[in-house]
């Protein structure tokens, strides 16, 4: 775990910040003098052999960092400091304490909604399976799976906020306050890119869970739960998806994993000031030190999710608890 | 609908219609269609059975007996099977049951063990809770009321250790453990009737004499009607009042165990006996039928059993290869399904037996 997180770093940065641009090109300005530009190279510890300059990066992280402290107006990065705009004139860390929030609502309440409507709407294609319920479901979720992000997200703005006028317009102040602060506004602006991420993936858990209970059904354990006079809703739900809960748990894991990382396209429609947002910003602008942090934190959750989703291997399934 | 029966009914005479036995099988017929063709697992198979007795059904793998079994249970599939028949348990037609009424029925009343104890328990619940489960679907127990029960019938069927053991996994079970907890779940609303499809097929020789004890003990006990299914003539002697052997997807011959044994007239019948292995005989390999059982999808025309029979040219005109022979009465009790005539058979019969026993005594 902490050896991923090294190695991860490691990439990130070096991946980066050798690439052949040269940032202090790009902070330097319109008239940029040979100088000038040293100067700004020594400022951002340019001028430092790479390997030092990745040191000087990790003991950011971990202690804080002062960009060129022999120079007047040094700049101070508090800890955990994983780097400085000077595009933005802000430490990359804030950047993204800002922006994270708004991907985590974002993230959550599309998993709560696609969740819930995936795995409900793949047991009852199972349990319906063959017959009309389980087609228009089956059809359903092959559109949604089918269907652009962009497309869908568009296509909700134009009918529900500006045909039918249902909804305002997405605040974003509203998302970045959260969702105390208010409620009303806040939801308002998050229901149509939750439902968005929601039918995306939601189309994908209806068809996986639906496999998954008909592939389970196969097992004597199955048979054994209906010689018992189970329910068929017991049998499905209690020993069937049971069984085939796993696979959905991991693609849940690193779905969830993935979004963190910023939904892109839905961030960028609704003008979500979330890490998708930032991210895109920061690789537009070449802003080095935000991408590098952008990557690591969006691969950090990578990693953790990885190692939730292993351990809830552990709870669900006791042969692996046990050994 | 009841008019025209009640009309059939007076015109075929004035005699009551005998009670039906406690189970009955009528006519029970399986088919799955697939993609290869349609599979006639089951075939016109009629049973009964009387209560507190135990019938063996036994038959080389594929002749339909777990099917024949699941379908008593309602356990196929209704939209995938096509099925046609009658089962009546104690007065009651299982068939044409609504599911819930058929729930209410599978675990309380009719209760199944299955070949396989390592896949029939749930690999992610305690086996205690599963069977507490069993008994919380048809009785409303208390979970302590239900722990209790299923803790004393987990003894009653030889788990060691029981308060320790009842909170185990299935995976840290050996296999014949694991077939005693699937007894106890199956025993434990006291059913009337026990399916036990191989319940021993896939446990170690020596564990297998066990289970077979337990059963046969189990039986006595509880005074339980028992469908035994087996493969193995060889267990069937010690437990079963009466044997139906099946073939291709029918029953083709039945009778009392001992008639079985002692004068059997089917040539499959025969084929199977010379197959059992015995103890007392010294012989170098047992006589397994020659050739393959018929593909369930492709059945011969006339008896499914005459592409293995050797003596279906004893039968005059091709009869065996045209013609499906029915299962008919020889004697009271004892039904036969086989074109020879019934001299001829019990004369093959003798002398088949007369080998078998070594022709020395
Ligand atoms: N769901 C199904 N779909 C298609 N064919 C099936 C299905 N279930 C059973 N069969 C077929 O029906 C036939 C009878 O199967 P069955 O399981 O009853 O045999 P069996 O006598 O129990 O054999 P074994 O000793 O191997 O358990 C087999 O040829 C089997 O392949
Ligand atoms: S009917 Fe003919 S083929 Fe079938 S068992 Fe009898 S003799 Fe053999
Ligand atoms: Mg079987």
């Amino acid at each position: 775990m902490v050896g991923l997180l090294f190695l991860l770093s490691l990439a990130v940065f070096f991946l980066f910040n050798l690439l052949p641009f040269d940032p202090a090109r790009l902070t330097c300005g319109k008239v940029c003098t040979p100088q000038l530009l040293e100067q700004n190279r020594h400022r951002l510890g340019l001028d430092l052999p790479p390997w030092d300059q990745y040191l000087a990066f990790v003991r950011g992280i971990f202690f804080g960092r002062i960009y060129a402290p022999d120079q007047p107006f040094p700049i101070v990065c508090h800890a955990p400091c994983l780097g400085y705009s000077f595009l933005r004139h802000a430490e990359v860390t804030t950047l993204i304490a800002r922006a994270l929030p708004v991907t985590l609502w974002l993230t959550l309440g599309g998993f709560i909604v696609w969740i819930t409507f995936g795995v409900v709407g793949g047991i009852v294609a199972a349990l319906r399976r063959g017959r009309w319920q389980d087609r228009v479901l089956m059809t359903v979720a092959l559109f949604g799976y089918s269907m652009p992000s962009f497309f869908i997200g568009l296509l909700l703005i134009f009918f529900v906020i500006l045909q039918l006028q249902w909804l305002p317009f997405p605040s974003a102040s509203a998302v970045q306050a959260g969702p105390f602060a208010n409620p009303v506004k806040f939801f308002q602006t998050m229901i149509l890119p939750w439902l968005v991420i929601a039918i995306l993936n939601a189309a994908f858990y209806v068809r996986l869970t639906r496999n998954q209970v008909l592939e389970t059904f196969g097992e004597d354990y199955v048979r054994t739960a209906r010689a018992k006079g189970l329910p068929e809703r017991t049998v499905v739900v209690k020993h069937a998806l049971r069984a085939g809960l796993t696979p959905i748990v991991t693609a849940a894991g690193l779905d969830i994993a993935y979004l963190m990382g910023g939904a892109i396209i839905t961030e960028s429609i609704f003008s979500l000031p979330g890490m998708g947002s930032l991210s895109v910003n920061a690789v537009t602008n070449y802003d080095l030190p935000l991408i590098t942090g952008v990557v690591l934190v969006a691969g950090i959750f990578i990693i953790a999710m990885n190692l939730i989703v292993d351990l809830l291997y552990g709870f669900l399934d006791p042969r692996v608890r046990i050994g | 609908m009841s008019t025209v029966h009640a009309a059939k009914g007076v015109s075929s005479g004035a005699t009551e219609v005998p009670e039906r036995p406690f189970l009955s099988v009528e006519n029970l017929s399986v088919k799955f269609p697939t993609e290869d063709g349609l599979v006639q697992a089951v075939d016109g198979v009629s049973l009964t059975i009387e209560q507190g007795k135990t019938l063996a059904i036994v038959g080389e793998s594929g002749s339909g007996k777990s099917v024949t079994a699941q379908a008593i249970m309602g356990l196929i599939d209704r939209r995938t099977a096509r099925m046609s028949g009658q089962v009546w348990l104690d007065g009651q037609e299982l068939m044409g049951l609504p599911m819930p009424d058929l729930q209410a029925i599978r675990g309380s009343q009719i209760a199944m063990i299955f070949q396989d104890p390592m896949s029939s328990l749930h690999p992610f619940y305690r086996i205690g809770d599963q069977i507490i489960e069993a008994i919380r679907v048809h009785r409303s127990v208390s979970k302590k009321q239900a722990r209790k029960e299923t803790i004393d019938m987990l003894r009653r069927v030889g788990i060691p250790a029981v308060e320790r053991r009842v909170d185990d996994f299935p995976h840290q079970l050996s296999g014949g453990m694991r077939q005693r907890v699937m007894i106890a779940m199956a025993l434990i609303n006291s059913p009337r009737l026990l399916i036990a499809d191989e319940p021993t097929t896939a446990l170690d020789v020596t564990v297998q004499a066990q289970i077979m004890e337990l059963i046969a003990s189990i039986q006595d006990e509880f005074k339980i009607t028992v469908i035994l299914i087996t493969h193995d003539l060889g267990v069937v002697a010690d437990v079963a009042d009466e044997v139906a052997v099946m073939y291709g997807g029918r029953v083709v011959e039945r009778a009392t165990t001992a008639a079985l044994y002692l004068k059997p007239e089917m040539p499959y019948t025969l084929g199977l006996l010379s197959s059992i292995p015995r103890m007392d005989k010294e012989m170098d390999r047992l006589d397994p039928i020659p050739g393959n059982p018929p593909s369930p999808i492709n059945l011969p025309k006339g008896c499914v059993f005459q592409p293995r029979c050797a003596y279906w040219e004893r039968v005059p005109d091709d009869l065996c290869k045209t013609t499906r022979p029915e299962l008919l009465a020889t004697v009271p009790d004892h039904m036969v399904r086989c074109h020879l005539e019934p001299e001829v058979r019990r004369e093959i019969s003798a002398s088949v037996l007369s080998v078998l026993s070594g022709g020395r005594s």
